[in-house]
């Protein structure tokens, strides 16, 4: 069985499914990282999110993450689902579930692999407002 | 010599396309793409980053272009 899933799709994403795919009986910590789609960017409301991205990049990208993170830390399995499309307020965007016999390990590898997807991947975000829309990033 | 730029997210917005052949003048190099492209579209001067792909991987300036070679533009990415 692959130690990784990833994977890019326009669905929601079945957070239960995640995580059950990094479930092992030698494994006493799970921890899950999801990130929702926020209703305000400093004070502005935001009304949705659109994703979009380089898929085949990206997929290779997301898989370089989870096998830089099962040489750095004894996690068993490490899953990344991101969604791609358009994303209403409370809607997941990615959800990254780790495994490992103990918890510091699942907890660092699930920050890490936040931290560097939103550095490395290349997945694009646009928020629209009631008064416009902004490439997220884009501009220092 | 052309390259095949494929533009995402706001670098489509620049250039008003998501697909454009691309002339370079001079040099084959990523750098010579990034000097040309931005005098043609001075908004990516404006960007935080702009990074190349070629064959679903970053390049970096040094890298050797050729012709019909596609390229990918990378803008900022926002991920998560």
């Amino acid at each position: 069985m692959s130690r990784t899933d990833i994977q890019l799709y326009f669905e929601k994403i079945p957070t239960s499914e995640v995580e059950a795919f990094v479930q092992d009986p030698s494994c006493g910590a799970v921890v899950t990282f999801v990130g929702n789609v926020r209703d305000h960017t400093a004070d502005k409301e935001v009304l949705r999110l659109e994703f979009e991205a380089y898929e085949p990049m990206a997929l290779k990208e997301l898989q370089k993450i989870a096998d830089q993170v099962l040489s750095r830390w004894p996690v068993k399995r490490i899953a990344i689902h991101h969604r791609l499309g358009n994303l209403k307020i409370g809607d997941a965007a990615v959800v990254i579930s780790a495994s490992a016999p103990h918890r510091t390990a699942a907890f660092e590898a699930c920050q890490f692999a936040i931290d560097t997807l939103k550095q490395t991947v290349p997945i694009w975000k646009k928020e629209i407002f009631v008064d416009g829309e902004v490439w997220v990033a884009a501009h220092p | 010599m052309k390259v095949e730029l494929i533009a995402y997210g706001i670098a489509r917005d620049i250039l008003k396309t998501d697909r454009l052949e691309f002339e370079m003048n001079t040099g084959n190099s990523i750098a010579m793409l990034k000097q040309q492209l931005f005098e043609m579209y001075p908004s990516f001067r404006a960007l935080a980053s702009v990074k190349f792909a070629v064959g679903e991987e970053y390049q970096d300036d040094s890298f050797v272009l050729e012709d019909n070679q596609e390229v990918v533009i990378i803008p900022p990415v926002a991920g998560g």
